[in-house]
């Protein structure tokens, strides 16, 4: 099979995946930490609400904060034990946030009350409560509420779902041993958003890379008429908008919801853990973290908590090779550099990258050279560089009238310009000042 | 050679006339006080006024006969002449001068993390809340540097807006442009100032910050009417800044400063003659 021949979209790049280190690892379970730090902001929307009290004892997959608002969702127990704090700990954003400090009994003694279910005995309007109620969010790191995306409005007919096992991000190999490892849940899962959405046409992308979880899955699924669609080697292939164009040719408009085009993409982790919502009854406690880097002594894929400080997650992995230089939450790409290992693994945490001193290469800026390597990257179809010219001119009304916002932030711009100018970062920066000027009005 | 000069001059001749009569035809009327306006306008082209640069605003003025809107840069003289030309009384304000309150430069204040991303206050300002274990002081990459029309910004080597009080108009650019709102506007004649802009517990501010304010309250104590602490920041009564100066001696972290005397240490600006506080807490 040649690259031509898979589909995807134009633009975009490809880096050094790094996968080998971690693709063949099987998914481990983490062992429990002496402390579960679970904060209530872990998705995009409201963070939740606190309705515990310290010294209380709770019991796995017990709601530990309530949702505030529709696009947001409560947060649960990881594990039964004693709650120690609720109070600002560390969080991924780098700011002290509300959290719940959990010490575990080891007990493991689940909640009652949640049970099991069989999905064609539910309505669908049954499903996405329950779907909401077990915490859901997706898992490929956006971490947005599924049951808002499962929630089109009647003006908006959805006629495709798509699973994204497309996996792009350098080093993170989460979702791909989940494939290989857990395909009936994806498959029950689809089968549970086939019925809430009412669609027959079900893609499943994965990216070339992955060719054995194209093999297993491929004939799996189509019994179930479900198309595995092998996409190209190329990031961000992932993104909800390139998937979509990629798996279908239709192309989400400018400033448009990705359900206008008819199709609603989740996550495989997400899907396999509405198939537990819904099948086992059990909330979203845990999820599958690739840690990896090169400071990172033994990399494995592991089954965490919610709520696992990343400095534990080092520990399991054998710890530093050297001094963290750059700590990551999330792939390379996107993902978010932290403060220190205090903050705890969340939700959307889908990897733990950690780099020594060099092995990050920072380039200093250079002129711009009219090379055109951002505008030949950019996913978006942008001009990268000279949206970001005028960002940091002040120029907000002229970098939205070259459609700022439909940038998606993906950082192929940066990653491809040879000057090393920051240009994702004054993409983002003009994004931020045009939603200012309009919630101002 | 003739043929070419009677036919240019031909040209010439039909071009002058169609102009003239399209001159005099077409002519906008132009209220003659809003080009006598313009040109009393410093003509920078800030925006401080809050129009379009300066014929946005001179229109504004000639339209609306309402000179409350002040022209920062310009200050009380031309808005005199701007009231003289529209026959109004002039409206008298106090002409203001932004002041940065922070003296909490790199060498004083520690660093929560290494800032690597673009050159911009308001950028680094959203990764975890700037890259300052103080959550109110100076970021120093020199945003409002930049975006001063005046160039009465300059930033010290080691990271802090200063500002040039001679140079500053008072219109506010860099006031909006602070992500942290570390830089404000005062009168002009008040020359004392608390330069911090931490609401931390004076346990907290210590551990970052070698000079700032701890909410001590010695401020408050020694001239009541000239300062109020709130949230754990001393800040100066501007009515009553002329009692404020007993207290500046007294501030034991020296973030209580006379700028008649001496701008933070670093600044070009800070008068070689005049001796500075060691900076350093006791």
């Amino acid at each position: 099979m040649t690259m031509s021949r898979l589909k995807s979209f134009p633009g975009g790049l490809h880096p050094n995946d790094s996968k080998l280190a971690t693709a063949g690892l099987p998914i481990e379970d983490c062992p429990l930490p002496p402390e579960l730090i679970v904060p209530f902001s872990q998705h995009i929307g409201a963070p939740a609400e606190s309705c515990v009290h310290v010294g209380q004892t709770v019991l796995k997959g017990e709601v530990i904060g309530t949702a505030k608002g529709f696009v947001s969702v409560p947060v649960h127990a990881p594990t039964s034990g004693e709650v120690i704090a609720v109070e600002p700990r560390p969080h991924q954003s780098g700011r002290l946030l509300p959290a719940v400090v959990i010490r575990p009994n080891g007990r493991e003694t689940w909640a009652p009350g949640l049970c099991c279910a069989v999905p064609q005995e539910l309505t669908p309007v049954e499903l996405r409560e329950r779907i909401w109620q077990a915490g859901l969010v997706g898992l490929g790191g956006a971490t947005f509420p599924v049951h808002v995306k499962l929630s089109p409005p009647d003006d908006m007919p959805i006629d495709t779902l798509i699973i994204n096992g497309v996996e792009c991000e350098p080093f993170l190999t989460a979702d791909h041993r989940l494939m290989l490892e857990a395909p009936q849940r994806i498959l029950a899962g689809i089968r549970i958003l086939r019925r809430i959405l009412r669609v027959q046409r079900v893609y499943v992308g994965i990216e070339a890379n992955k060719p054995d979880a194209i093999a297993l899955l491929t004939p799996l699924f189509a019994k179930h008429g479900i198309e595995v669609v092998p996409l190209a080697v190329k990031y961000p292939q992932g993104a909800e908008k390139q998937l979509i164009l990629a798996c279908t040719g239709r192309e989400v408009p400018t400033g448009g919801l990705p359900m206008v085009t008819g199709c609603v993409v989740q996550n495989v982790a997400t899907t396999a853990a509405i198939a537990d919502a819904i099948l086992d009854g059990r909330p979203l406690i845990e999820r599958i973290c690739t840690v990896a880097g090169p400071g990172i002594a033994t990399p494995k894929n592991l089954r965490i908590r919610v709520g696992t400080p990343l400095q534990h997650l080092v520990e399991v992995c054998g710890g530093l090779t050297c001094e963290p230089e750059r700590i990551l939450m999330g792939g390379p790409m996107m993902g978010a550099a932290q403060l220190s290992l205090a903050a705890p693994a969340t939700r959307g945490t889908s990897g733990l990258l950690i780099f020594g001193p060099g092995q990050l290469p920072v380039r200093p800026e250079g002129p711009c050279i009219r090379c055109a390597r951002c505008v030949g990257a950019c996913p978006s179809r942008l001009l990268p560089t000279t949206i970001s010219a005028y960002s940091r001119l002040d120029r907000y009304d002229d970098a939205e009238k070259y459609g700022a916002m439909d940038c998606i932030e993906c950082g192929c711009c940066s990653y491809a310009c040879p000057a090393g100018i920051p240009l994702v970062q004054g993409l983002r920066q003009a994004k931020g000042a045009i939603l200012e000027k309009r919630r101002r009005g | 050679m003739l043929a070419a000069i009677i036919c240019l001059g031909l040209i010439g001749l039909a071009s002058a006339i169609t102009l003239g009569f399209a001159a005099r035809r077409f002519a906008v009327e132009v209220d003659p006080r809003e080009q006598a306006i313009l040109d009393v306008l410093p003509g920078v082209n800030c925006g401080a006024c809050g129009f379009a640069g300066c014929s946005g605003f001179a229109r504004e003025i000639a339209e609306s006969s309402d000179i409350t809107t002040s022209c920062p840069p310009g200050g009380a003289t031309v808005m005199e002449k701007v009231a003289n030309i529209m026959g109004l009384a002039p409206i008298v304000s106090d002409p203001q001068v932004a002041v940065v309150l922070c003296q909490g430069d790199n060498d004083h204040a520690k660093a929560k993390y290494r800032y690597l991303g673009i050159n911009d206050c308001r950028a680094a300002q959203k990764l975890a809340d700037g890259p300052k274990l103080c959550p109110g002081g100076c970021i120093g990459l020199g945003t409002c540097a930049r975006i001063c029309p005046f160039n009465a910004i300059e930033m010290t080597p080691a990271g802090l807006a200063v500002i040039n009080r001679a140079r500053c108009t008072g219109c506010g650019k860099c006031v909006a442009s602070c992500p942290r709102r570390t830089i404000r506007l005062t009168p002009l004649d008040a020359s004392i100032h608390v330069l911090c802009n931490s609401s931390d517990k004076g346990g907290v501010v210590r551990k970052y910050c070698s000079i700032g304010c701890i909410g001590c309250l010695i401020c408050h104590k020694t001239t009541p009417e000239a300062y109020v602490v709130e949230n754990n920041l001393a800040r100066v009564v501007y009515d009553h800044h002329l009692e404020a100066l007993p207290a500046v001696s007294k501030c034991p972290t020296h973030c209580i400063r006379d700028f008649a005397t001496g701008y933070p240490q670093g600044s070009a600006l800070a008068p070689a003659t005049v001796p500075l506080h060691s900076g350093k807490a006791a």
